[in-house]
């Protein structure tokens, strides 16, 4: 029963994929599209829930072989899927917030053009994300992870007319790639070593991997997650890719997609353990990556940018999670993240919505009468996120940053610590300059401002819910059911004792970083208005480089875009003019060979290569006196092989 | 390798020789509907048989299956010698898919001299058949040559560039000029076998018989000649970097249909899969083969990728993207391991659905606009979504998106190539991100953006016919993608064969042989290894 329900999980909205993408589009309205697209993903949620009851009630975890797929010599890929907790956990997230987000875009693609063909890739998108986390070999989490990057170029270019749409959907794809790659080697090198690619079977003969390897391997895999959860130095697509519909920000640019790197880790973390060096660079990426983006984002002035920055940054909390041994406190943030910046993600569509697609939030301002709904949700999403208790971001992010703490990555502690502060602090900004002050929006824009329909606030009013409970199945911290239930696929993180008295103290601290950040987000924007431009002002070069975004993509464009342009127009000129030109000098010298008037030459050139000469002289006639030429020609050269053949036969009998 | 299955209708001979007879009938033909009705009647027929050979083939057999063997010229031991195994018997559903599609593509695309072309088409198809099912070498030559004639005129007389005449001598002469030195190394493993006959008193003193020469030992430097020499007919063909430059020419001014066979039926790597490696496997695993052919291979996936990123004009850039992929089938062959040779294989067969589909996509532009230069396109989605769909599918496949045909072949390929030299391997994924970037960058630049000024009001979506090759293509790919058993359990056994014929070599059959002749012959023979000029294993 269970395994079939397994099997049902990726069918139903690959089914309607299938429906809505062949025939929708000529067979029925836009109702149903949008009724076969969430409700195929509602019912590969209800399937999610049986196969959850059912692992909690056994603790067994189910493996289900679907059909054979690659196959030969000593290789078996098998189409087939694995159902652990960890793979639970990631089911119900995908799922559940997926559903969510396909009822929200209902109200929120309303009377778009290609409406059917938006839900047919969210759909694909689903299909793709649920073999990525349900697979039991790397290869169809390979399937899965190179299918989510290609409905998240779909979907970056939805609007495939605009030019930035068209540009950020390559650029994703493209970067990703990069990682793909590396992912590809850390494939190859799991076979090579283990001579399969099922998890069980690798995690299984673990004890055989040599150091060295464990780091060759985790360091490929790393490459492959820092792409698709857009890390230093690969994170550059991901504010490129807002230039989508919100909802697919929030689905997969914020929820689901990106965290797949960190779900990959966390499902390597057998071969990471056995790699402190490897173990250390996720770490420090993280780290790095959450100090980074985060700066970034303090100075951003679209809507969607700030809380793309925000993504990157928070993935960085999940990266040192991981890269600190973590894993379950990683997978739990990745969890809170998921409630939490979807409702922000969903809530800002809600604002864009409502201002007719306006995202520049120094045009905003004044909006939380206006939308008393999508403001109030906005700012859960937002205590949620800055870490304030008892918020769902709090609790995993103090657990990563306690993490760090006590097992003395002193460094990676402050990078967080810092990072929480500017986290708040922008987070705040976003939501004084967007729902506060006065308004800053023209006439036109402020008279059409509306609430948005029941059809949108209703996801966001469960995800907010979540947002503000979501936190409590990792309560106590280390101890709670959350821990409990994955210790099994991501290893017991609280191995050592910790006394209560630090944990309350390193909570307060990280309560008191979160209220700080507030407190200076309401100082600026709220208290003294006029302050912000100052700083700037008084910033000068920090502020700019800031605002572009330290200049990392001209720097890439730089170092290796234009350059590789450089050498295609380069190889192009030595393909014409030299390797061709080899090419036509060969049948020029066959030319003048001719001329000459040695017997040997005569005989053998004639009939051999001279007719490369006959060729070009005859390229002018007309095609009916070539074709009694060619003829001749081709007796001639078979001739000359059948000489030339004669010698070397001649040669070799000598011999 | 060697076993044998026979069939006791001669379907191959049928399978080979009907377009050849239907392309005669044509010739009667006067009214242009009629010949296109005939030409496709023909096609679908061949195709009908070619169904038939793959439906009723013996998966995962090393045997050679439908064999039809008939002496020709016995005084040489040349004989007609037909059949196919899991190697070859992809091919030959492969090609007459391709003809179906090309003669349904050309219904109104060729306004010029309909019936010859068609003709030509057809004979084309018998000549590629015959490369494909032939196990004797002189026959195999035959049809090699032969090609070269309705290709020539396909090119010369059909395609749409002015540099036509020019393209299509250079076609021929590259591949003739190639093909001498293979006829070469085809007459030294004759004489090889001849000298080891008499040696042992063999029946039949001479031999082009595939099956027969495998059965004899060939000394490695003689291997080393032959392997070389050979190579110049299929380095030539297929092309592989860098002997390529008449390929972006062939392709850019013959038209669609000849593109799609000379871009979608690989000849040359199928030489070397057939020929080469099983008859001279240890020159193919010697170190200076191996990495000679490997930094050939990996100078193409790289050289090819960087060139089709720049290129402005989609079938150029299609050119040398094909450069690059050849790069993978060629290192695949030198892993010369399972999943390499697995790899290559499927590779050889996915292009012809891939590349070849995206040359079909090309005709579709070329056929809206008169032109694949980049200048006349851009935001085509809005106005033909459909062609930007199965484009972008198409597209997909040929860089090796899972799912789709594309990621089979080139996982096996880079698995059974890091398998055997990591670091090969290793630089060969870089060709998986320039493989995106150039189709992705042309696509984005062709399909999405605002609509290009060049762009008609009227342009049309893809109309039935076009549907017809595009539907077809995109099953294939996602057939093959999805669920690629049939076709893997196809060719297992025979890459198995293939497998171990690498690993033992030569000595292997001189072993098996040896034991043969122990006892059917009790006396007087000197033992194996102690006797000049064969093989000796230390040469190893």
């Amino acid at each position: 029963m269970t395994d079939l329900l397994i099997k049902l999980i990726p069918v139903f909205p690959l089914l309607a994929v299938i429906a809505n993408g062949l025939i929708g589009r000529y067979l029925w309205s836009h109702e149903w599209a949008h009724r076969l697209a969430w409700g195929s993903v509602g019912l590969s949620f209800l399937c999610t829930i049986g196969v959850f009851a059912d692992v909690v009630r056994t603790g067994t975890a189910h493996e289900v072989v679907a059909y054979p797929w690659i196959f030969g010599g000593d290789l078996t890929i098998n189409m087939a899927f694995l159902v652990d907790p960890l793979t639970c956990v990631m089911l119900l997230v995908v799922t559940g917030v997926g559903f969510l987000i396909h009822v929200y875009s209902v109200g929120y693609m309303h009377g778009e053009d290609g409406f059917t063909r938006f839900f047919t890739y969210m759909n694909l998108f689903m299909v793709s994300m649920l073999l990525l986390v349900m697979g039991n070999n790397y290869a169809v989490l390979f399937i899965g992870w190179e299918g989510v990057g290609l409905c998240s170029y779909l979907l970056i270019g939805y609007y495939y007319d605009k030019v930035s749409a068209a540009k950020a959907a390559t650029k994703a794809f493209v970067v990703n790639r990069i990682g793909d790659a590396g992912f590809l080697l850390a494939i190859f090198l799991v076979f090579i070593n283990f001579k399969t690619l099922d998890y069980t079977k690798v995690f299984a003969q673990i004890g055989h991997l040599s150091p060295e390897m464990a780091t060759a391997i985790s360091l490929c895999l790393l490459v492959g997650a820092i792409g698709k959860s857009a890390q230093i130095p690969l994170y550059t697509w991901l504010p490129d890719a807002m230039e989508g519909p919100t909802p697919v920000s929030a689905l997969i640019h914020a929820a689901t997609m990106v965290t797949a790197g960190v779900y990959m880790i966390v499902r390597n973390h057998l071969i990471f353990d056995l790699s402190p060096v490897a173990l250390t660079v996720v770490g420090v990426i993280g780290g790095a990556t959450a100090l980074f983006a985060a700066t970034i984002g303090l100075v951003q002035n679209d809507i969607k940018r700030v809380l793309a920055y925000s993504t990157v940054s928070q993935l960085g909390y999940m990266f040192l999670g991981a890269g600190i041994g973590a894993y379950t406190a990683a997978i739990f943030h990745l969890m809170t993240h998921a409630f939490f910046k979807a409702l922000l993600f969903l809530s800002a569509g809600s604002v864009i919505h409502a201002l007719s697609g306006e995202q520049d939030i120094r045009k905003m301002g004044g909006l939380s009468h206006k939308i008393p709904w999508t403001h109030k949700l906005f700012f859960i999403g937002t205590i949620a996120i800055a870490g304030i208790p008892p918020f769902a971001g709090f609790w995993s992010k103090d657990e990563i940053m306690a993490h760090a703490f006590t097992h003395h990555h002193y460094v990676l502690y402050g990078m967080a610590a810092i990072g929480a502060l500017l986290t708040s602090f922008y987070m705040f900004r976003l939501t004084y300059l967007t729902f506060y002050g006065k308004s800053r929006m023209d006439h036109h824009t402020e008279a059409h401002v509306h609430e948005s329909p029941m059809v949108m606030i209703g996801p966001l009013m469960v995800l907010g819910v979540l947002s503000l409970t979501g936190g409590f199945i990792g309560f106590p911290p280390d101890q709670g059911w959350l821990h409990d239930f994955l210790a099994p696929a991501a290893g017991a993180s609280g191995e050592h004792e910790v006394s209560t008295g630090l944990v309350l103290t390193l909570m307060m601290i990280a309560s008191g970083i979160a209220l700080f950040g507030w407190a200076l987000a309401h100082y600026l924007y709220s208290v003294n208005p006029t302050a912000p431009d100052r700083w700037a002002a008084k910033a000068g070069v920090l502020y700019s480089t800031l605002m572009n975004k330290y200049y990392i993509d001209e720097l890439y464009d730089l170092l290796f875009v234009e350059p590789t342009k450089k050498w295609g127009l380069a190889l192009d000129w030595f393909d014409r003019v030299v390797l061709d030109g080899i090419v036509r000098a060969v049948g020029h010298m066959a030319e003048m060979g001719a001329a000459g008037s040695t017997w040997v030459e005569k005989h053998v050139i004639y009939g051999g290569i001279n007719i490369v000469g006959y060729g070009n002289h005859l390229m002018a006639r007309q095609w009916r006196q070539l074709q009694s030429g060619m003829v001749h020609h081709y007796a001639a050269i078979i001739v000359a092989g059948l000489f030339l053949l004669a010698v070397v036969i001649q040669l070799i009998v000598q011999r | 390798m060697l076993e044998q299955l026979d069939s006791t209708f001669p379907i191959l001979t049928c399978l080979l020789f009907f377009p050849l007879v239907g392309a005669a009938v044509l010739w009667l033909f006067d009214d242009e509907d009629l010949v296109r009705t005939s030409a496709l009647t023909i096609a679908l027929v061949e195709l009908a048989l070619a169904i038939f050979v793959l439906m009723r083939f013996v998966p995962g057999s090393p045997a050679m299956q439908f064999v039809e063997h008939v002496p020709w010229i016995p005084a040489l031991g040349i004989s007609y010698h037909l059949a196919v195994d899991g190697i070859s018997v992809l091919f030959v559903g492969l090609t007459a898919f391709l003809t179906v599609l090309v003669v349904i593509y050309s219904w109104d695309t060729i306004r010029y001299q309909t019936k010859l072309y068609m003709m030509a088409l057809l004979a084309l198809e018998t000549t590629t058949m015959g490369v494909f099912i032939s196990l004797d070498l002189i026959l195999f030559f035959v049809f090699w040559e032969l090609m070269l004639i309705p290709s020539y005129f396909l090119i010369k007389l059909w395609g749409g560039g002015a540099e036509r005449h020019y393209a299509a001598l250079k076609y021929v002469l590259y591949t003739l000029l190639g093909s001498v030195f293979m006829l070469v190394g085809i007459a030294l493993l004759n004489i090889n076998y001849h000298n080891y006959a008499s040696l042992h008193h063999m029946d039949q003193l001479y031999s082009f018989d595939l099956l027969e020469l495998l059965a004899v030992p060939v000394p490695l430097h003689q291997q080393m000649l032959i392997f070389w020499l050979m190579f110049m007919g299929f380095a030539f063909k297929a092309p592989v970097f860098p002997f390529h430059t008449w390929l972006p020419d062939a392709l850019l001014e013959g038209p669609i249909g000849m593109a799609v066979v000379l871009a979608g039926i690989k000849l040359g790597t199928f030489g070397f899969m057939r020929f080469s490696i099983p008859l001279l496997p240890e020159a193919s695993k010697s170190p200076t083969v191996v990495s000679m052919m490997m930094a050939l291979g990996l100078a193409a996936i790289v050289y090819g990728a960087i060139m089709a990123l720049v290129q402005p004009d989609f079938r150029r850039l299609l050119a040398y993207s094909s450069i690059s992929h050849l790069g993978f089938i060629v290192i695949g062959l030198f892993a010369l391991n399972y999943q390499g040779l697995q790899g290559s294989l499927l590779t050889m067969i996915n292009l012809g659905f891939t590349t070849a589909g995206l040359f079909f996509i090309a005709g579709f532009l070329q056929s809206r606009q008169q032109t694949t230069q980049l200048t006349a396109f851009g935001g085509m989605a809005k106005h033909t979504p459909l062609l930007a769909a199965f484009f972008l599918l198409i597209g997909l496949a040929s860089i090796g998106l899972p799912g789709t045909n594309g990621f089979v072949g080139e996982f096996l390929v880079l698995l059974g190539t890091f398998k055997a030299h990591w670091v090969f391997g290793a630089f060969a994924v870089t060709g998986v991100i320039f493989g995106a970037a150039y189709f992705l960058w042309y696509y984005e630049r062709s399909m999405m953006g605002p609509v290009g000024k060049a762009v008609r009001e009227s342009i049309d979506d893809l109309h039935l016919r076009e549907m017809v090759i595009a539907v077809s293509l995109a099953i294939m790919i996602l057939w093959i993608g999805l669920y690629p058993a049939p076709f893997l359990r196809m060719m297992n056994g025979s890459v198995q064969a293939l497998v171990n014929r690498i690993d033992h070599g030569t000595v292997a059959v001189l072993k098996e042989r040896g034991r043969e002749m122990s006892d059917t012959r009790p006396a007087g023979d000197e033992p194996l290894a102690a006797r000049p000029g064969s093989l000796a294993a230390d040469s190893l």
